[in-house]
Parts: structure tokens; sequence; C-alpha cells
């Protein structure tokens, strides 16, 4: 299936503080953590990674070749993967545990709550294969539900990154964070758009694309399709904010603020069930600061199926084109 | 390391200390009029065992680096941790009486941001082991001394978590990881063996290529001569097989299931310091069959509070 292409450089009122780089080869996020562990096991020696029988498609094979005495074959057994990973944070390691996001942390919440969470230790849960266009493996496989499992833990953060170059950002910063963390991301290769010089910060939310109708606020590779989205609408006389939204939690309070007095409208999009995600961290936010109509795109309590990762996402409204049609509907109104 | 506390030798002062952490229990549950009465009475001859004679630890500085670890992963028996931390001079033992209070370090489940000394944060159960591991793992790897104790409960191995971590033990072959089931054949629900048969645990253990060793977790000298040896474990993860007496050393609560989640009252307290003043809970004979003769009358007050 192919999607048209927009030529998002002539996006008006795209941040130019941003350095995005709309000429670049689709990565899969995963690779972007994956080769982001190298560099971070080489520079500190007490990065560990362990891994639940999935080394290679968690991307986690290069670390495991290079330090293969920092690095832990799990098997199949997600609950020992959290715990012994509390148990490396323990003796002052950083241990990523990854697995796909379906089983950690879809089976091993409470062993999190308690071992990692509560307990307080430098643990960095890696959920991988997040989210419908993990594709044909079906709805068992594609986890829809972590966000809001991780979010509701006192003391973890929840990072989702949007591309490559960002995920690789991403993993150097959770490393750096003394505490629990989860990040998340997708199984396919997606659209680059990030550059070395563009911004990340825990906590931080970029504005891509400043505008004035409504706010698309994203997180993860959809933020893509939410720039796609925005030169439709532009097209079609509508400008609209973007926003990538990697770090659910903290959450970056101050620019959705602004972004809730400038729109009218804000609409939320996340590959992820729409209770509890990236959509209930600002409606709970705003609706408490500054009541501002917004419409959450995710999953509406549902699960999804099988399917191509391209086709399952216009199915279920992720597309750039199902975006822009939500976000002039409203804008109409 | 060296320890900075009176380290016990004799077994006579172990087994004494152990009576005094057994009061302790009873008058720190008194106070907190809930928590678990059992389990810990029967375990206190274990952490006796281990925080007098047996681990390297400082109570004045609970986070060296070279100490050994002690992991509780059977989190609810915490009345005898505290008691026997109190003891080894961790804190006042006045602070004993906070148990279970708000505010309080010792929380009803051990929290180790609360109080230091805590090596992890447990209660859910199944859990302890698998951060054993993970420790025992890192000193394997980096070639550092320290071993890993951990006791486990009997019932915690319902858990699935736990087996994943023998599993792993295993396979890693962490022979600096000496673990400890605290084999009382009691659980909330009643008889183990009746609400999801364990036996045989040493076959299990050995099928899953661990060494295994039983012992009666009752009988210090036995507690210190296996513990010393089991310093010198090699080429795979060791259980030692504890078979301990619920609610050890007061009569009324031996080998009765239905003390394993409740304080004493103030008259069964006051019987409970009697009991254990008179020093009637030594040498009671064969714990299994003891066990077994207390069948019937589990069963029997089962049938009555139908």
């Amino acid at each position: 299936m192919t999607t048209k292409q927009y030529d998002l450089s002539k996006l008006k009122g795209l941040n130019k503080s941003m350095y995005l780089n709309f000429n670049q080869e689709n990565k899969a996020n995963r690779s972007g953590y994956g080769d982001a562990l190298v560099t971070l096991g080489k520079r500190n020696k007490n990065v560990w990674v362990c891994c639940a029988d999935l080394t290679d498609s968690t991307k986690v094979d290069k670390f495991a070749k290079t330090f293969p005495n920092r690095f832990v074959e799990m098997g199949v057994a997600e609950q020992n993967l959290v715990t012994v990973g509390a148990g490396l944070a323990a003796v002052g390691k950083i241990p990523f545990v990854s697995s796909y996001a379906a089983f950690c942390p879809g089976r091993c919440w409470e062993q999190i709550r308690t071992t990692i969470c509560y307990n307080n230790q430098n643990v960095k849960v890696i959920g991988a294969h997040a989210g419908v266009s993990v594709g044909p493996d079906g709805a068992t496989h594609q986890a829809l539900e972590e966000i809001a499992t991780m979010r509701s833990l006192p003391n973890m953060i929840v990072i989702v990154p949007s591309d490559y170059t960002q995920t690789k950002k991403a993993t150097a910063a959770i490393a750096k964070f003394k505490g629990p963390a989860y990040m998340r991301f997708g199984r396919t290769s997606t659209p680059q758009f990030t550059t070395k010089q563009t911004p990340f910060q825990i906590g931080k939310a970029n504005i891509l694309k400043q505008g004035k109708d409504v706010a698309l606020i994203a997180t993860g590779a959809l933020t893509y399709e939410a720039l796609r989205a925005a030169a439709i609408l532009q097209e079609q006389g509508i400008n609209a904010m973007v926003i990538d939204n990697p770090s659910i939690k903290p959450l970056d309070k101050k620019t959705i603020l602004k972004a809730a007095k400038k729109c009218r409208h804000i609409i939320t999009i996340e590959e992820a069930q729409v209770t509890g995600g990236l959509g209930g961290a600002i409606t709970e936010f705003l609706s408490e600061t500054h009541p501002t109509k917004v419409t959450r795109i995710g999953m509406p309590d549902c699960y999804g199926e099988s399917g191509d990762p391209q086709e399952l996402l216009k199915h279920f409204g992720f597309t750039g084109e199902s975006i822009a049609r939500k976000a002039r509907k409203l804008c109409k109104k | 390391m060296s320890n900075k506390f009176k380290r016990l030798t004799s077994i006579r002062d172990l087994k004494l200390m152990a009576d005094v952490i057994r009061e302790d229990i009873i008058i720190s549950l008194r106070e907190a009029k809930s928590g678990h009465s059992a389990g810990p009475l029967g375990m206190a001859d274990i952490l006796t065992a281990l925080y007098f004679n047996i681990l390297k630890h400082n109570p004045k500085k609970p986070n060296d680096k070279n100490r050994d670890r002690f992991i509780l992963s059977n989190g609810h028996t915490c009345p005898v941790l505290y008691a026997t931390m109190a003891n080894a001079g961790y804190f006042k033992k006045s602070e004993l009486l906070t148990l279970r209070k708000l505010g309080s370090r010792l929380q009803g489940h051990p929290h180790r941001a609360a109080l230091p000394g805590i090596e992890t944060t447990s209660g859910p159960l199944g859990c302890g082991l698998s951060q054993a591991a993970g420790m025992a793992l890192v000193f394997k790897r980096e070639k550092t001394k320290q071993k890993v104790f951990s006791i486990v409960s009997d019932g915690e191995q319902n858990e699935g978590n736990h087996w994943e971590a023998v599993l792993f033990a295993a396979k890693e072959k962490l022979s600096n990881i000496i673990a400890i089931t605290d084999r009382n054949y009691i659980q909330i629900d009643g008889n183990t063996e009746d609400v999801m048969p364990l036996d045989s645990l040493k076959k299990k253990y050995l099928a899953f290529n661990w060494n295994v060793i039983e012992i009666n977790g009752n009988n210090m000298q036995q507690l210190i001569s296996t513990l010393k040896k089991a310093r010198n474990n090699k080429d795979k993860p060791l259980m030692i097989i504890a078979k301990t007496l619920p609610g050890k050393g007061v009569s009324f609560m031996e080998g009765d299931y239905r003390w394993h989640g409740k304080p004493p009252n103030k008259d069964e307290a006051q019987a409970a310091l009697n009991d254990l003043h008179k020093k009637e809970c030594l040498e009671r004979g064969d714990w299994y069959h003891l066990h077994q003769k207390l069948k019937p009358i589990h069963k029997k007050i089962k049938r009555s509070k139908k």
C-alpha cells in the first residue's frame, strides 16, 4: 500500500530551531535503541542488557556481541526478566530489560510496580513491537495498554520516541536519568525527520510547526503522520500546530498549556488505547488547568487484528489523511 | 569486611538470642494489632544464625559494598527480620513498637527505601529469588566475593516467577546463591500439601540442577554448620530446605496454620511470652511427625469454620 507523499519541508510555520530534515531514509526506532546501546555500553560499564528470547528483534544483538559479559539471556520469562533487572540495579547496574511490549511490561506489571518502581530501582523497561503496526502477528502481540499501565506507577517515567534518531537520544537520556523508566516503540521502519541537532529532553515536548486553528499533539512514529495531516490541512486553509510529545510522563505542561491557549481544538495522537495514554494525560492536565476540547485519536477501547502494518494504520484511523479529516470537522464546527 | 557487632559463636548464645527475637516478635505484633505470627516465630532460628554468625554485614554501615546480601522474599514474615535487625544493632529496639503504624520505618511488608539494611521491598510473593539472582550474577561475573542469601517460603513456591528464577540461577550456575526454603507446611488457606502440593521439593530442586540440603531449621547446631559449609558451595546454586515449626516456641501457635496471618491478642501475647520464658519450645521432637499429628486437627478446624 502506498500513501500520498507531501513535501513536508514546504509546511508553513516549521520551527527552524528543530532542525528537521525530511530527506532521510526510513528506519526502525528499535534500531535506534540497539545502536544507542552499543555507544552507551562503551561509555558506561554499568550498562547491562537483559532480553527474553527476542535478542535480534529487539535489536540488542549488537550489544550482546560487543559486551557478552554484560548481556543476559533470560529465556521466555518476563517476570524473571524484570525482577532480575531489579537485582542488577540493586548492586549499581543500569539494566535495560527488553522484550515485546505485549509481554514486558504486559505480563509483569506487578513485578515492575513492586520491585522496580516502589523499590525505586534504576531499571529501564523497554517495550518493543508496540501498537497495531506490529501487523500480521495480530492483536495478541499489539501492545496498546502499557502507556496507561506504566504511567500510573509512581517513580516511573514514560518515553515514546518518534523516530530513529530520537530513539537514540532517548536511550541515552533514560540511561542518564536515575530511576525507573519505560520506553516503547513499534516494529516497522518509519520516516526519520529529526536530526542530530533536534533537541530532546525528558519532560519536554517540541513544537515542530506553529499553527493556530488546531493543535496536533502526537507521540511515537505517528508524529510523522501528524505532520502529514498538517500538510493536508494546509491545502485546505487550516493552520495546524504540530507538537512532538515523546515524554508522556513527565508531561511538558508548559508547552501543552501554550497550545491550548493558542488553538481552539486539541487532537492527541497515539498508537495506543485512548484511555490513560497520551490523550489521557493531556485531558487530565487540561481539565484541571485550562478546560479545552480534546479529541483523542488512538484505539477506541478495542483490540487490533492481523494485517499489513500500513493497512492497519489506515483501518484504525492513524494516517495523516484520517487525522486531517477529524481536524477539519472540528475546525468547521 | 569485619562485623562491627558482637558475633555470637556458641550455640547456647545463639539459641538464647533466637528466643529474645521471638519475644520481640510477639511484643511488636501485639502492639501492631495485625500481622503474621507463625512464620516469623518459626524462622527466628534461621535469621539468628544468619545475622549473628553467618552474614558479613555491618549494622552501622548498611550500604557497605562488600556486605553479603540477604533477601527476604516472603516479606510478610518481616516481624522476624525487624526483631533480628534491631537486636543486631540496625536500629533501637523501641522502634519495634512502631511496626505497621503510620510514619513507621517498619512497614507492614519490608520496604527498601524506608529502612537502611532492607535489601529489597518484598511482600508480593515469588520475586525474591530473581532479585537475589540478579545480584549474584553481577558478583559472579565481576568475580567479587559477596554471597547472596535468600529466604523463600514454601507457599510462595506456588508462584511461577519463583521457578523462572530457579531455572535462571541454575543456567548461570550461581553457586554464590544460598537460598533457604522456610518449609513449615502452612499457607493462608491451610496445609501446603492440600492447597498446592510441593513435595518432594528436594527432588524438584535436584531436577532443576541445584544443590540441595535438607535440615531442621529450628536446630541451631545444624543451621550453623550447614550455613558455614554453604559459603563454600560450588558449581550450582544451593537450596537449603529448612523444615521449621510454624509458631515455634509458643505452644498454642505451633503447627497451627490459623496463626499464619494474625497477631496475638493481649491474653494470648501474655501466654506466648510465658511460654517463651519457660523455654517450652525446645526439643519438640521431629517436626514432620508433629505436622502429621496436627493434620486431623486442621481438618476439624476447617469443618467447624464451615
